[in-house]
């Protein structure tokens, strides 16, 4: 336990190297510690907030993709109904149609039997005229009843 | 060895190189006088100066190049290394002293550093720095300058006069003088009790901060001249005590720092 100046000279030195930490070096080192702290909080905070978004936008990809198949299914019911209306009103046009020329092909039988009718009937009353001529040619002249057959003609 | 020659041998091993004022001018002490200065308060131990000024440039050159280079990036080994000291003392100080005060974390920083700096010279074998220094002429040499009294008294005087100033300085005078007359015990009568058991509290804080560091540090470097004499034996005891001292070494920085905050944070507490 031998004191001497040497008590002194340490001490000053400790008060120098003290100040120096001081001014120096703590401040700047403390500084970038806690910038870089901030820095990196900021970092891990970004980091956070992206996640999120990305699972946000995962979510609303998926609502539209559920959307488009709402929408593709909708469109296809859609197709398929028209498809069937399309199908039905062929289906009624060509029966018209249809109809229609059978219609068209009766009127036009009808027409023909009723021609063939009366060519039928002309030649029938020529035929009984024939006849009856035949029959009567030896007694009767066929000008002198040739209004009666006329009226026998037309009754057909 | 000789019983005359293995307490030579650890008086020598104890010895500062000094030098003082004598009635034939400045002159250091010899190996033919070494106690040559002893007594004498115009004296300067050399090597206590010497290592203990070389440690501390080390220290300020070590961070103030880290500290001029500091970036918000990415640091490199060096400025990761020297931040993750300037945060171990940051988080002590702020988890301890909870007023606002910017002197005491770089105290804090400069006596951590600075002690464990001194304290890990222990390490370097006994023999090596001073047996150089021998053999170019310097009698004596001791390397570790936390074994002297000098210097672990200067420190711990120098926070005393902190713990004054600003005991004063927060408290003013009228308060400070309050916390020494009127605690314990609140009442007149009492005051030179009060005064007595508040004294020695506050005289004991410097003196046991520096007795602690002084007698672990000049009771390890003992150890290990006690070691060293003991031949081939020296080996696995010199490792085996490293190890320990390694702790001890940080430990005495670390309490030494701590204890120098607490009792600044007391000093600023206001009742």
């Amino acid at each position: 336990m031998d004191f001497n100046w040497t008590i002194i000279g340490q001490s000053i030195a400790m008060l120098v190297f003290v100040w120096f930490t001081m001014k120096n070096i703590w401040p700047l080192l403390d500084a970038a510690i806690v910038e870089r702290q901030e820095k990196i909080a900021e970092g891990l905070a970004a980091a956070d907030r992206s996640q999120h978004d990305l699972e946000l936008a995962q979510k609303s990809a998926a609502e539209t993709m559920r959307e488009a198949k709402e929408k593709a299914a909708e469109l296809l019911d859609q197709a398929k109904k028209r498809h069937a209306e399309i199908v039905d009103q062929a289906k009624d046009d060509a029966r018209d149609e249809a109809s229609k020329i059978k219609a068209g092909a009766e009127a036009e039988i009808e027409q023909e039997v009723h021609r063939a009718r009366e060519e039928l009937r002309k030649q029938v009353s020529v035929l009984a005229v024939a006849g009856a001529e035949k029959i009567l040619q030896r007694s009767i002249d066929a000008s002198a009843q040739a209004d009666i057959l006329d009226s026998l003609v037309a009754e057909l | 060895m000789s019983a005359e020659s293995s307490s030579g041998y650890i008086k020598h091993h104890l010895q500062n190189l000094q030098v003082c004022s004598t009635q034939e001018g400045w002159q250091f002490n010899t190996a033919e006088n070494p106690t040559l200065c002893k007594g004498n308060f115009n004296a300067i131990n050399v090597d206590s100066m010497f290592f203990s000024l070389l440690l501390g440039f080390v220290f300020l050159w070590m961070f103030r190049s880290a500290a001029k280079k500091a970036t918000i990036g990415v640091p490199g080994k060096f400025q990761a290394f020297i931040e993750l000291i300037i945060d171990f003392v940051g988080t002590n100080v702020n988890d301890t002293f909870h007023g606002k005060n910017r002197l005491i974390a770089p105290l804090g920083l400069t006596i951590f550093v600075w002690v464990y700096m001194m304290n890990l010279m222990d390490l370097i074998p006994v023999d090596w720095i001073p047996g150089l220094a021998h053999s170019i002429g310097i009698p004596f040499l001791k390397i570790v300058p936390s074994t002297d009294v000098n210097v672990t008294f200067a420190m711990s005087l120098s926070i005393f006069v902190l713990i004054l100033f600003y005991s004063i300085k927060v408290k003013g005078i009228g308060g400070f003088t309050k916390e020494l007359t009127m605690n314990p015990f609140n009442h007149w009568s009492l005051i030179w009790l009060n005064l007595i058991l508040e004294l020695s509290a506050l005289i004991a804080k410097p003196i046991s901060l520096s007795l602690r560091l002084f007698g672990n540090m000049y009771a390890g470097e003992l150890i290990y001249i006690l070691i060293a004499m003991m031949g081939l034996y020296q080996i696995p005891l010199h490792f085996g005590w490293s190890l320990l001292h390694v702790l001890v070494t940080f430990l005495q920085a670390f309490i030494f720092m701590m204890l120098t905050v607490v009792y600044l944070s007391l000093a600023h507490e206001d009742h």
